[in-house]
């Protein structure tokens, strides 16, 4: 990959969302730089990722850990297991800079997941920032909003 | 068929002393038998004063399922208002918190109300004179609640114009929430942010018991803890490398059963009670830089020690709040149906120590209480599977034996073995005791 195309940067976050649909858990671990944050604030508009609480602020030891949780024998809300589904609107570019190979962009979407006869519907912003790493996208950051983040919620076992 | 309303008998045959029967949890009249007599009778959490800081800030919350407003009036104190209209009914404010200026003003006809509560002006007036308006309910307002009292920026409300003393009703489980409020070299907290807010399809009182149940950490979290342990010895890491703040968090809920035993837990009169006597799952955090010297300077150090020696595990206030006074959380578990509870998990700042606390405090609020957390994932499942279990006709009683001695006296402080579940025995005791206190009858 010369410089990621339009189309190369829409693809990558089709294809991570697919990977989590498919339950590629390993691939998708794959797709992070090792100093790179996952983050679901609490409330709309926060800034501050560490002195107020947030649903998820996760390095890539966190990940791994819930990946590895869902694998596991013991793991008892994950008997059974909880599916997820993606439905995304076509990302948009917000940000380019070839130069220094960091792009950011801008996904509406649609969550569902499900497990056992409860299934929940989640509408929700996704903002990644990539960067452009021996020829390959990586995350460096995802920030997912929750259209009604400070709402009650049960469960809500997977990434978005 | 009613078959509990009122029924002091009833509602006492529900309680044996090692065993609860299974309605207190899943019947709908038992529950309302609760908001009506337990939540009016006992000192119940609204919210904290730094939620509410300058006149006419308020916060709309509930006291069991009772819709109130916490407000600070203009004389500065806080009041807690029942959140209806003495007109028609509305709610007087629905947004979860905002300023109202010198008064409430009704949305539906505009009566309006002083931030104690007091009428201050109807429109159109006149088409109440010689109607005896002066001599209704509707005249006097917004109703208080029975009664309020702010201990250390924690404000608790009774429902009941009539019942126990604020004192009375806490006594010396007070320490705990002293401990958390001294933590800060000024002595003082602050809300942090708004608070998680996760929905349990179970009863409340399953959330209240888990806050002492010390046998289940090793079991329901081996999947998040001990997967996090087995993780962080597989990583490749050169030696001697300091484990991280979310490891030093999440690893002792692997803790051995002896741990939990040796850590003690201590109940008080009238439902309170706490784990981590001697030490918790707190104990082990590291130093954060600059604390110790900044408590020092404010209490001195014999003092700072005791302070931050106390290591309490989770304290809970009876009937409905968690507090842990280490890192400065309070869970508030808000009834809604026998089987639908709604945890709201709080954090507060010490103000005047480092910012390094609060991070853990987040970080431990969202590992551990979020709807998100590995770790609250499996108390939910535990919690659901048994809201759903307790109606198999397999057996109507629930069991609360584990170290159970003949004639315990819940009207004595006592320290005993961190795994006892007397803690929950204290808190039926309690049970029966604010259920029945308003039902007449011979006690
Ligand atoms: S209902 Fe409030 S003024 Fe009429
Ligand atoms: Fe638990």
């Amino acid at each position: 990959m010369a410089f990621p195309t339009r189309d190369d940067l829409i693809d990558f976050v089709y294809e991570e969302a697919r990977m989590l649909d498919d339950g590629r858990f390993d691939e998708w671990l794959d797709l992070w730089t090792p100093d790179s944050f996952y983050w679901m604030p609490l409330d709309y508009n926060q800034q501050d990722d560490r002195h107020v609480t947030s649903l998820l602020h996760e390095d890539a030891f966190m990940r791994k850990l819930r990946i590895e949780r869902f694998k596991g024998e013991r793991t008892f809300s994950q008997k059974p297991k909880t599916r997820c589904h993606h439905v995304l609107q076509r990302p948009f570019i917000d940000h380019r800079d070839d130069e220094k190979g960091e792009y950011t962009t801008h996904t509406s979407f649609h969550y569902v997941e499900t497990r056992l006869d409860d299934q929940i519907l989640l509408a929700a912003t996704a903002r990644h920032e990539l960067k452009l790493i021996d020829g390959r996208l990586k995350i460096t950051h995802k920030r997912v909003d929750l259209l009604n983040s400070d709402a009650a919620f049960g469960n809500i076992q997977m990434f978005l | 068929m009613s078959r509990y309303a009122s029924d002091r008998r009833a509602i006492e045959a529900l309680v044996r002393p090692t065993e609860v029967h299974r309605d207190i949890y899943i019947d709908e009249e038992v529950f309302e038998l609760e908001m009506k007599h337990l939540f009016a009778n006992t000192w119940v959490f609204v919210g904290h004063e730094s939620q509410t800081p300058g006149k006419g800030d308020y916060i709309t919350t509930e006291i069991g399922t009772q819709p109130v407003i916490m407000v600070r009036h203009t004389d500065g104190e806080i009041r807690v208002l029942h959140n209806r209209c003495p007109h028609k009914g509305t709610k007087i404010a629905i947004d979860r918190a905002g300023n109202t200026g010198k008064f409430f003003r009704c949305p539906y006809h505009a009566w309006s109300f002083k931030t104690d509560g007091c009428l201050l002006a109807i429109p159109l007036r006149k088409g109440y004179k010689d109607t005896g308006l002066e001599e209704s309910e509707s005249v006097k307002g917004m109703a208080p609640v029975g009664a309020v009292k702010n201990y250390r920026g924690f404000v608790f409300a009774r429902l009941n114009a009539e019942g126990p003393d604020f004192e009375d009703f806490f006594g010396q489980s007070l320490s705990s929430i002293d401990n958390m409020v001294d933590r800060s070299p000024e002595g003082r907290l602050e809300v942090a942010g708004p608070p998680l807010r996760y929905m349990h399809r179970c009863n409340w009182k399953m959330l209240v018991e888990n806050q002492t149940d010390t046998c289940h950490p090793m079991v329901a979290h081996e999947s998040s803890a001990g997967t996090a342990i087995e993780l962080w010895e597989q990583m490749e890491k050169p030696e001697g490398t300091k484990k991280p703040m979310a490891m030093e968090v999440i690893a002792p809920f692997m803790s051995p059963y002896e741990f939990f035993e040796n850590m003690g837990i201590r109940t008080w009169p009238n439902g309170h009670g706490h784990t981590g006597v001697h030490h918790s799952i707190h104990s082990d955090y590291s130093a954060i830089p600059g604390y110790f010297e900044q408590m020092v300077a404010a209490y001195g150090e014999e003092r700072a020690r005791a302070i931050l020696g106390e290591n309490r595990h989770n304290t809970v206030y009876f009937p409905n709040i968690m507090i842990k006074g280490p890192i400065q959380q309070l869970r508030l578990f808000k009834p809604v149906a026998a089987n639908r509870t709604l945890v709201e998990s709080y954090i507060y700042r010490l103000v005047g120590a480092p910012d390094m606390l609060l991070e853990r405090t987040a970080m431990y609020n969202r590992l551990i209480n979020a709807p998100t957390s590995m770790v609250g994932h499996d108390d939910l499942e535990m919690y659901e599977r048994a809201q759903e279990g307790l109606h198999s006709d397999g057996l109507e009683w629930v069991n609360v034996q584990r170290l159970y001695a003949p004639d315990e006296n819940f009207d004595e402080i006592a320290v005993e073995n961190g795994t006892t579940e007397r803690q929950m025995r204290n808190q039926f005791h309690a049970w029966t005791k604010y259920m029945t206190m308003t039902m007449g009858g011979d006690a």
